[in-house]
């Protein structure tokens, strides 16, 4: 059998966080009323003029950095002439041949294993706006158009053909995000369309220095998606070849309902865009001072924390790996040890119960009620005994839900551990007294028969019986 | 000398002593339209009531005792590329026959300041492209000199009005001669300013890297007050160029002993008629015995200004014009079935023959694999021709030339022929390829024609252009004769 591998390149485009648009003063709020954010500007009106957002220039710079590339000294603004609907002007203003980055990477890491991926470029360019059709784009009526997003600032950044299967691509673009996150410069959710990717894949008999022709897939809004959109096209390349035939290079769209990736257009009929310097707007000359101060400001990025966690705090490699891939949690992780320095019990908590209860009540980390603080207040509870691990698992859900105070929820719904040896002590008898069975059995040697009695004495104590102490009185009775 | 037919700065006198009222000239202005416009044609819409209004505001305030600007009640036309807020912006095109900006172009924002006195908006060909105002989508402009002949172009409507005493002063944009081929045709005083000097913002886009907006007036001093009124940097264009304006009344001397003037040989060469050639060299003569030192020179690559320019204007033109689909406003095909359908009628129907042309040129040249052999290409020899006027004004403080190859032509004369209708703007469009100020101002008559004599100055330097030109206009009487219509 014949060994393939991908060859997978990727094209992102990320929303910038900035205030106003990128060529007027317009809001880029997202969720605004149709058409309210806009001005005459991005609407393209006859005879406005762009002016660049130098908060645009500030950011792309900050993602160019922290992407390891270097940041053009003299760059430019071109035109991307195509008619659309969603775009005013009809023509894009981007960035051609003289983008503000160029040749970066970051590294990936998968089975252990570091592999670096090179990034092409990074350029800054205007976002569209949004056709909004009546039921499907073939059988609508009329369609509307939104132009809020018209004019947000976007960065879009290219990979190079480094990628060899779909995980790879997947930890690619999971690794961006993480590093754009940590910059601030975006927040990068995929459901709000802040990051969106296509991705270039072709396959290859591995060992094979050439490539083979590419397919472009688009519309894959998740993760997930982009993994499976991969996966199939992979697979379908590969039998396509394998049964004899030829790859067309072509653009595709992953239908998610279906699975599949549908031919979109071919090559034959790609845009001609007719790139030309706009010449409404004059080349940006950056100054590397300001270069050197904007990388001077660059937060901790990924890579660094994670060496950090395992180093300073004594992490576990995965344990590191998970909390920095999201600077929110892991932002909330050194909030907690602020409070509570403990790093392998926080990280169990987070990376467990934490994270199972904000995703069974899909919340994000960074919108939920429990302040670090809080989080940091309920360990304790445990290691004063107050309240056992068990019990704080049901705090923690009443925690997620009203954002209440651990200790007043302990408080509230009587959920103090009992370590009165009097009160535990009465208890237990009434438990031996009630189950001479299981008491006999374990004087007759079945050990076993001590859990059950346990479980007894927690049941009769709702759970508030101090585990250890119940073990303890226990087997100093059945002794007797 | 009725009132409609006097400068800017000769009514700013009359109202500040109250002989006349603002009012009383705008009357004058709107019955002078009211008795010409029929055989002229300047204007697409007229302004009015709103124009009365601004008059009466005016005149309360030089009654209360207000020093009010130097155009403040003056009544000026604004080509209709230039946005104006509420009032229709048509750019003569029936793809915008219907557009209200909802903005004023920043030029309008600073004549609304000096509270100076919109007439009307004036024709022009669709879009600024052509030399007659016969592309026009909407009616024909005439020349008051002589109303079988065009009044040159684009800006044809603001220079008519101006020339047939429709307004005090106008308008206009220019982006291969717009502004000074039209003055010249008409006998009246234009200016191209340095690119960058005036906002392009509100003016709707040509060639983006070649438009500017500047002024007809009828004399030099006009000239100059309405360049200290639209002048200066502006937040809004990203082109526009920070430099302090000076105040440019203070450049009107009647000297120009010791000026420099080179006169490149290639603007006197083949294509120009010979009689205008013999008021320009009396020109020349003129000037010389004021003072001035006139040499013969030579800026060697003007012979590939016109190919640069139709490939540069038309590829900027063919993006800037691609925004008028009929999605957002202006003409919208009723007979579409679908958004591509609706995008190629409605702009197949919207626009006339010679938008159509361009566009079609500019597209072609920024095509794949053509893109390096025409717009790259062509950028390059714009940098050559640049760098010939950069040599030329290192040893010459204006170069001259006459502003066009022949007098006015008969209407329909050349408009078969788009090869002859660009071979107008032969010795301007060099100057909006280099960035640098130009203008045109009378300088004799062919046939009873008038014949226009154009000053170009390195960036910057209308100075040196206003006082060359005042001084010619203090010695000689072309600007004061008037057309009989």
């Amino acid at each position: 059998m014949a060994q393939w591998e991908a060859v997978i390149g990727l094209e992102v485009h990320v929303e910038l966080k900035t205030n106003t648009k990128i060529f007027c003063n317009s809001s880029t709020e997202f969720g605004a009323d149709p058409n309210t954010h806009v001005c005459p500007v991005c609407m393209g009106l006859p005879g406005v003029l762009p002016v660049l957002n130098k908060k645009v220039l500030e950011y792309a710079v900050k993602a160019g950095l922290a992407l390891n590339c270097k940041i053009a000294p003299y760059s430019k603004f071109d035109r991307k002439n195509y008619y659309y609907p969603d775009l005013p002007k009809n023509y894009q203003i981007s960035q051609y041949d003289l983008p503000i980055a160029e040749h970066g990477y970051l590294d990936i890491e998968l089975d252990g294993k570091t592999k670096r991926i090179g990034i092409t470029r990074l350029h800054m360019e205007e976002d569209a706006g949004k056709l909004v059709h009546q039921g499907n784009i073939m059988t609508t009526p009329y369609s509307l158009v939104d132009y809020n997003r018209t004019g947000v600032p976007l960065i879009e950044i290219v990979s190079e053909p480094d990628m060899r299967s779909p995980e790879e691509a997947k930890a690619y673009l999971e690794k961006l995000k993480a590093i754009i996150q940590y910059t601030g410069v975006s927040d990068c959710k995929m459901q709000e369309g802040s990051l969106r990717c296509d991705a270039n894949i072709s396959v290859r008999l591995v060992g094979s220095a050439e490539f083979g022709t590419k397919t472009e897939i688009k519309n894959m809004n998740s993760f997930k998606a982009l993994q499976k959109a991969l996966e199939y096209e992979m697979q379908r390349q590969i039998e396509v070849l394998e049964s004899g035939g030829r790859i067309v290079q072509e653009t595709r769209t992953w239908d998610e309902a279906k699975g599949i990736t549908v031919s979109m257009r071919s090559k034959e009929e790609a845009h001609d865009y007719r790139y030309f310097p706009d010449p409404d707007l004059v080349p940006i000359v950056i100054d590397p001072q300001w270069v050197k101060e904007i990388e001077e400001s660059l937060p901790e990025l990924p890579d660094a924390r994670k060496k950090r966690y395992i180093e300073e705090y004594g992490l576990p490699e995965y344990d590191a790996a998970v909390l920095t891939m999201s600077k929110e949690m892991s932002d909330y992780f050194e909030e907690v040890l602020d409070e509570y320095p403990h790093p392998k019990t926080v990280s169990n908590w987070m990376m467990g119960d934490f994270s199972r209860i904000l995703n069974a009540n899909q919340v994000e980390i960074q919108d939920c009620k429990v302040a670090p603080s809080q989080l940091a207040e309920l360990l304790k509870l445990i290691d004063k005994g107050t309240i056992s691990g068990k019990i704080a698992k049901t705090v923690l859900e009443e925690m997620v839900e009203t954002g209440s105070d651990p200790g007043k929820i302990v408080e509230e719904k009587g959920l103090v551990q009992i370590s009165d040896e009097g009160e535990l002590s009465r208890i237990i008898d009434e438990v031996i007294a009630g189950n001479p069975k299981s008491v006999e059995d374990y004087r007759n040697g079945k050990k076993k028969a001590m859990g059950f009695l346990v479980g007894q004495t927690m049941k009769a104590t709702k759970g508030k019986a101090n585990p250890a102490l119940v073990n303890k009185l226990l087997a100093e009775k059945l002794q007797q | 000398m009725s009132l409609n037919q006097m400068t800017a700065h000769e009514l700013h006198e009359l109202m500040m002593k109250k002989e006349v009222s603002a009012e009383e000239i705008t009357k004058a202005v709107y019955d002078r339209i009211d008795k010409v416009e029929d055989k002229v044609k300047s204007y697409i819409t007229l302004t009015r009531e709103q124009a009365l209004e601004t008059a009466r505001k005016v005149d309360e305030k030089i009654a209360a005792g207000d020093k009010v600007p130097p155009l403040a009640g003056i009544p000026i036309a604004i080509k209709d590329n230039i946005c104006t807020s509420g009032v229709k912006t048509t750019c003569a095109s029936k793809i915008l026959y219907n557009f209200v900006p909802p903005y004023n172009a920043t030029v309008m924002e600073k004549l609304n300041s000096q509270q100076a006195v919109m007439v009307g908006k004036t024709n022009m060909d669709e879009f600024a492209m052509g030399s007659s105002t016969e592309n026009s989508g909407f009616h024909v402009t005439r020349n008051p000199w002589d109303t079988e002949r065009v009044p040159g172009g684009s800006s044809g409507g603001s220079a008519a009005a101006v020339a047939a005493d429709e307004c005090i002063a106008a308008l206009g944009s220019d982006t291969g001669g717009s502004i000074r081929q039209p003055a010249a045709l008409c006998g009246v005083v234009g200016m191209k300013p340095t690119y960058g000097a005036v906002s392009r913002y509100g003016l709707v886009a040509f060639a983006s890297s070649l438009d500017q907006i500047g002024p007809f007036t009828k004399d030099v001093t006009d000239c100059a007050l309405v360049l200290n009124a639209i002048c200066g940097h502006d937040p809004m264009d990203s082109t526009s160029v920070k430099y302090s304006v000076p105040d440019y009344t203070q450049y009107l001397q009647n000297d120009v002993r010791g000026l420099k003037i080179g006169v490149p040989k290639e603007f006197m060469a083949e294509g120009l008629n010979p009689e205008v050639r013999k008021v320009v060299e009396e020109a020349i003569a003129t000037l010389s015995n004021l003072g001035a030192v006139v040499e013969e020179t030579s800026l060697p690559h003007t012979e590939y200004a016109l190919p640069v320019y139709y490939i540069i204007a038309p590829a900027e033109a063919s993006s800037n014009l691609a925004r008028y689909d009929g999605v957002r406003y202006g003409y919208r095909s009723v007979e579409a079935d679908d958004v591509v359908e609706m995008f190629m009628r409605s702009r197949s129907e919207g626009f006339g023959e010679e938008v159509k042309r361009r566009i079609m040129l500019g597209t072609y040249a920024l095509s794949a694999g053509y893109y390096d052999a025409y717009y790259n290409k062509a950028l390059k020899v714009r940098t050559l021709i640049k760098q010939d006027f950069d040599k030329a004004f290192e040893k010459y403080d204006l170069l001259l030339s006459p502003t066009a190859p022949g007098p006015a032509f008969k209407i329909g004369e050349n408009i078969d022929d788009p090869v002859q209708m660009y071979l107008q703007d032969i010795f301007t469009l060099s100057v909006n390829l280099a960035g640098i100020p130009g203008i045109s101002i009378p300088c004799g008559f062919v046939n009873g024609l008038p014949v226009g004599l154009q000053f170009m100055a390195k960036p910057f330097g209308e100075g040196t252009l206003l006082r060359a030109a005042y001084t010619f206009e203090q010695n000689t009487e072309f600007n004061r004769q008037r057309p009989a219509l």
